[in-house]
């Protein structure tokens, strides 16, 4: 899967869609001024780099994941540095584990996220609950 | 600066109303489309009262009380960062179409390593008198 590239604007549209006031995400000259390239990304923006390979998961035919049925349990994400603007982010989805509970499975994924120079920089775990027929 | 900080310290709170626009505004920046987050007949066919707000949506306006305060002033050191974030989804928050939801947010200090320059700070978060997220942790660090 081809590397994604962390854009300034979709940066900034994220910290706009999730409240954020923070200078250093929505200012790159701020976030120039405390020592980062670019605008910073909000704590939880890789999850927008772990819905690509998460869709993936969920959409491959022999998942037979019904998307309607699926509920977000736990969420996760483990920082080696801030994502910045400008950054080049392969992920990697391993399913760490798969649990039965009473008709319902739970799912838990690791998306671990590397730059260019295959230097850590997050890890983000989901656990999705699939939900059985009622 | 960080020698002020406390355990049990409250370091930021504030009230957020989510409403439909930013569910829509939600979906586009993320890029979760799932249709239970716009469309109440379809949320209500899954057996939701009605369109709810994406979970992290919620993860993701719980934390900012917390990322202005590392920012502020009274925040703990230069090069305040969250190094990781974590919560558990325990409960729905239906948005209304009129009045919206409104999410209280509270941020303490649970944990203090003043030597290593990071702690834990616990979030509760309410929505509607109930607890919304559970296990709410943020790590910050600093320089």
């Amino acid at each position: 899967m081809a590397p994604y590239l962390v854009g300034r604007e979709k940066v900034r549209e994220f910290a706009r869609a999730t409240a954020s006031t923070s200078r250093l995400s929505l200012d790159p000259e701020a976030a120039r001024a405390a020592g980062y390239s670019d605008v910073v990304a909000p704590p939880t923006f890789a999850v927008v780099v772990q819905e690509h390979t998460l869709q993936q998961l969920l959409s491959a035919p022999d998942a037979g994941i019904d998307f309607s049925r699926v509920v977000h349990g736990d969420q996760r994400f483990s920082y080696t540095r801030p994502i910045v603007a400008g950054d080049e982010l392969t992920a990697t989805l391993t399913v760490a584990s798969v649990k039965s509970l009473g008709g319902h499975s739970m799912v838990t994924a690791e998306s671990v996220m590397l730059d260019t120079a295959g230097e850590h920089v997050v890890t983000a775990i989901s656990t999705l609950v699939v939900r059985g027929d009622e | 600066m960080s020698a002020a900080l406390e355990v049990g310290q409250v370091v930021a709170e504030r009230t957020y109303t989510l409403t439909r626009d930013s569910l829509v505004r939600y979906a586009g920046a993320s890029g979760d489309f799932n249709p239970i987050h716009y469309r109440d007949d379809f949320a209500q066919s899954v057996g939701l009262p009605g369109a709810i707000a994406h979970g992290m949506l919620t993860m993701a306006t719980a934390i900012q009380p917390v990322v202005d305060w590392l920012e502020g002033d009274s925040g703990p050191g230069a090069g305040a960062w969250v190094s990781d974030y974590q919560v558990r989804f325990t409960r729905p928050i239906a948005v209304d179409a009129e009045t919206g939801a409104e999410l209280v947010v509270s941020a303490k200090i649970g944990q203090l390593d003043a030597e290593a320059k990071s702690a834990r700070v616990d979030l509760t978060v309410t929505f509607a008198g109930q607890t919304v997220l559970g296990k709410a942790q943020v790590r910050v660090a600093w320089a």
